[in-house]
């Protein structure tokens, strides 16, 4: 007696409680590890899971066991020139051979040191997060509607060849067929009726005139019916399609980042976390994110993202120049009107004291109207210096897409960036 | 013989292939005359296999951090190609459950069927220890119980308090096992009905033992040996329990002052898993050597009779060579003895010897040689474990085959010393050894609860009878401190060589007590 049965359809995932438990039961192992991820990878690509190695000895479920020492014997097979009697050398260290506590005299050690697994994706970015919950952007903050996108709106009378809809076409016509066939099969039948009643008359009482003229009737009738077309423009549907306005499904962030003697790459590492939240939270927004880097000291640049984070510059700091080349960027490569521009600024604080008002002005006068959201970090210890006081003064013009938070190590980003957004999500 | 067409050929299967060739392999069983229980074979995923995997092959199981480190270490040989999965998932129950992968080919399809639902199915069926042990046909149920038992403790007192009280018990679990009684066999719908009255009674018993009101007949003591520290004789009644106790999570249970009822439900439970495994832990080398050899048996027979054609059965003969493979101990791949190789060639030998005996057969195994091989093997199959198995039917010829040999590691000498090879002289001392390596009771240290310290300190104190000087490994801290957390007091170890105590652990160590 066998019986098979197929189990595939079966929910999956019957270990997901438990993998869940081992995780939350190592979560410092784990974190560890995500943050050296975190500091190790790209911005763009966070999304993937990670190998988290966790040390052997921490995870081991203990029992009683034997320990190394007294007297035991051990068989093992494959032996080539031993002969009964002969003294060998003890192993050193698990050097494979002379059967170094191998066999089931022992089970202890079970040759890892590290128990590596894999974290999915989700797993990975939960920790990178630590459970924040990202809030949703709402689409309808963005101001810009030049796209549009085609969408079935139902059937239409006309339309192009390529769009016929057959199925609809032809039920059109199967229904217009019996309704412009009805009338002419009834009176088919009734003239076929009157016939056969005619002709089964008595052949004296028989009206041949009355006969002939039924006949034609019938014949005429048959005619009207064939001659019902099978299928008519008139039964032709199309299916419908309008363009409906989207909202641009592109984004482009800019990250700007000071990069001054001042920063040191503790700093850096901050605002690398800063802009990866950032990056991730675009993500889901919209369907293609680029990303632009501009660091400054003096002199503003565009670079790769290697050279962003890692590459040390030292002088003094003018921010203006920053902005101003995101600004030119923006008009020579992301027209407004079809990208969702988004600015990110990490910077100590420090500017030249005339530079902070010019810093200002751009932004008011130039950048504001056309970006998204502008955020600013400031990763300091020390009191806010000019640039942080006329950057209040931005912000209390555009307090909806203007936001502004002191960092002052890295745990505070989560925070400072649930609030920047939170406030987001309320304004918007 | 008339050969018949292929039933399939090709790697690709269907439930309609895969059915024709259970109903050849039934047919061939059948012929060979191997009883079993019925068989439910599900097909499921890969990632369904790692479930399956993780859980220790319990197709149910309560809900524990230890599961998923299993599933992550499995998957991550998985993905890393260092383990394939199709083999050996058949679980000991009345029908029995074989999973097959849907990724296999048509030949593993086959091959696992032969293996897990002929081979490990009529030896679960068979074997002594099985029959006496493990209950088939309720175990599903049991398992179901379980869960759900665990899960509603983790609604009531919180998942981490149960977690802690798991760690612990898993930490005692593989002396959870009554070796030498045979257990009253398990039921969930029994398990479930007595379970609230089991409650309020092991209360009750608990609160005896344990009662500080006095009451028990201490005069009688009175009238013996006068003791000048215990003039009225209050510590006189012996020491409890009276006899040692092998099961230390059974002592737990019963005896545990401060556990809640639930609490010792949940000991319970693990103890009876244990159990259930306990025949597994036992069989390792003939349960696989069984199921290899009909595998083995199964599919030449398949290919003598057409039923599959050489493709087929080269892709058979590759799989099955890579399974018995046996590395020599200075190979890189060499990880301990292959219970695979070594059961196979045993059982292999055993039919050799019952149909081709020769002169040293004949010396070796005057019962065995040139008896009915079939006879013979259900016979070895039934009534032995892999100690006994190995002692009574491994012969010369595997011994040379596999050119065993024995090492004495001494740690009062300097050197190794090899003690037998695979000569007239050396057989017996390598069987004797190699059955040695395969006893449980070698394997693991011999621990048994000797008194708890029920009119003092309530301190429960455990011996370790040790063997050969062999001392225990560092991990007896960790463990005592989890018998602590169920014992609630003190908690002593003693390593006993002889009549002389060589060593002694406690927990909590010796300054915790002095800081508190």
């Amino acid at each position: 007696m066998t019986y098979f049965i197929d189990r595939r359809a079966n929910a999956k995932h019957k270990s997901a409680v438990n993998r869940q438990r081992f995780l939350d039961r190592y979560r410092t192992h784990i974190k560890r590890s995500v943050e050296e991820a975190v500091n190790r990878r790209s911005i763009t690509d966070m999304e993937r899971g990670e190998k988290v190695s966790i040390p052997s000895r921490d995870i081991s479920e203990p029992v009683f066991q034997h320990g190394p020492g007294g007297k035991r014997s051990i068989v093992a097979p494959g032996n080539k020139e031993f002969t009964e009697g002969d003294r060998l050398r003890r192993p050193g260290g698990g050097g494979g051979s002379g059967g170094a506590g191998e066999g089931g005299a022992s089970d202890q050690g079970e040759g890892m040191d590290e128990f590596a697994f894999t974290l999915s994706r989700e797993e990975f970015l939960d920790f990178v997060f630590e459970g924040l919950e990202l809030p949703h952007l709402e689409r309808k903050a963005l101001v810009d509607l030049d796209e549009v996108r085609p969408v079935r709106a139902g059937l239409s009378r006309d339309g192009v060849p390529a769009r016929i809809n057959i199925v609809r076409s032809m039920r059109e016509a199967h229904a217009r067929r019996i309704a412009m066939r009805a009338p002419i099969r009834r009176a088919l039948r009734e003239a076929r009726e009157a016939l056969a009643i005619e002709e089964s008359k008595d052949p004296v009482l028989r009206n041949p005139a009355r006969i002939n003229e039924l006949k034609a009737e019938v014949e005429r009738l048959e005619k009207r019916l064939e001659s019902v077309p099978f299928i008519d423009t008139f039964d032709l549907r199309y299916n419908n399609v309008v363009n409906q306005p989207q909202p641009s499904s592109k984004a482009v962030m800019f990250c700007v980042m000071d990069v001054s003697g001042s920063m040191t790459q503790a700093h850096k590492d901050i605002a690398k976390r800063f802009f990866l939240l950032l990056y991730l939270f675009l993500e889901r927004s919209y369907e293609k994110v680029e990303l632009v880097f501009v660091r400054h000291h003096t002199a503003a640049k565009e670079v790769d993202e290697e050279e962003f984070f890692y590459s040390r510059e030292t002088g003094g700091t003018i921010v203006s120049s920053a902005l101003t080349l995101v600004d030119e960027i923006i008009a020579k490569r992301y027209p407004p009107g079809q990208w969702n521009l988004y600015v990110a600024q990490a910077s100590d604080g420090d500017n030249w004291d005339d530079d902070s008002v010019a810093c200002r002005d751009v932004l008011i006068k130039k950048l504001m109207p056309r970006l998204q959201y502008f955020t600013y970090v400031e990763i300091t210890p020390h009191a806010h210096q000019a640039l942080w006081e006329e950057y209040e003064t931005v912000a209390a013009e555009f307090p909806a897409r203007f936001a502004m938070r002191q960092i002052v190590e890295a745990g505070d980003i989560y925070s400072v960036f649930r609030e920047l957004f939170k406030r987001r999500a309320g304004g918007g | 013989m008339t050969r018949r067409k292929p039933i399939a050929t090709g790697s690709d299967w269907n439930f309609e292939i895969l059915a024709e060739f259970e109903r050849e392999i039934a047919r061939l069983a059948d012929e060979y005359r191997l009883d079993i229980y019925p068989n439910q074979i599900e097909v499921i995923t890969t990632e369904q296999m790692m479930d399956a995997y993780a859980s220790v092959g319990m197709p149910v199981g309560y809900h524990h951090w230890s599961y998923g480190k299993q599933f992550l270490a499995v998957e991550q040989a998985y993905r890393r190609g260092q383990m394939g999965l199709a083999y050996e998932l058949v679980i000991n129950s009345d029908p029995c459950i074989a999973y097959l992968m849907e990724e296999n080919t048509l030949m593993m399809q086959v091959l696992v069927m032969a293996h897990a639902c002929y081979g490990h199915n009529s030896f679960f069926k068979g074997n002594y220890l099985f029959r006496t042990w493990t209950d088939a046909s309720s175990i599903i149920d049991y398992l179901m119980f379980a869960r759900q038992y665990v899960a509603e403790c983790e609604e009531r007192h919180g998942v981490a308090a149960v977690e802690q009280l798991l760690d612990a018990c898993h930490a005692l679990q593989n002396y959870g096992v009554d070796r030498y009684k045979r257990p009253s066999p398990i039921s969930a719908a029994e398990e479930a009905r007595r379970q609230k009255e089991r409650e309020a009674y092991l209360q009750t018993q608990v609160n005896t033992l344990w009662s500080t009101i006095p009451g028990r007949p201490v005069v009688d003591a009175l009238a013996g040996a006068h003791d000048e520290d215990d003039p009225l004789g209050l510590h006189a009644g012996g020491r409890y329990p009276p006899e040692p106790q092998e099961n230390l999570l059974y002592f737990i249970e019963k005896n545990a002052p401060l556990l809640a009822p639930w609490q010792r439900e949940v000991v319970r439970i693990v103890r009876k898993l244990a159990q259930y495994f306990y025949p597994q832990r036992q069989t390792q080398v003939m349960n696989e050597g069984w199921a290899t050899f009909w595998h083995y048996t199964l599919m030449n027979r398949l290919y003598e009779e057409g039923l599959v054609d050489e493709g087929l059965m080269l892709e058979f003969l590759q799989s099955h060579t890579a399974v018995v493979n046996q590395p020599a101990f200075d190979s890189p791949w060499y990880s301990g003895i292959n219970p695979y190789a070594l059961g196979f060639a045993i059982f292999s030998d055993l039919r050799r010897l019952c149909e081709n005996p020769t002169e040293e057969d004949r010396q070796w195994f005057p019962d065995a040689a040139g008896s009915d091989w079939r006879e013979t093997l259900e016979f070895a199959m039934k009534n032995f474990k892999d100690e006994s198995f190995i002692q009574q039917f491994l012969s010369p010829k595997v011994i040379r085959d596999l050119k065993l040999f024995t090492v004495v590691d001494d740690d009062q000498e300097e050197m190794l010393e090899v003690s037998a090879i695979h000569d007239e002289r050396g057989y017996r001392r390598v069987r004797e050894a190699l059955a040695t390596q395969y006893a449980l009771s070698l394997r693991e240290p011999n621990i048994q609860v000797y008194s708890a310290d029920i009119r003092g300190d309530r301190s429960l104190t455990l011996r370790h009878v040790q063997d050969s000087r062999r001392p225990l490994a560092r991990s007896v801290y960790p463990v005592i401190r989890h018998l602590h957390q169920l014992w609630g007091f003190p908690v002593r170890l003693e390593s006993v060589e002889g009549d002389e105590v060589t060593r002694r652990y406690q927990w909590p160590l010796p300054e915790d007590v002095a800081r508190a």
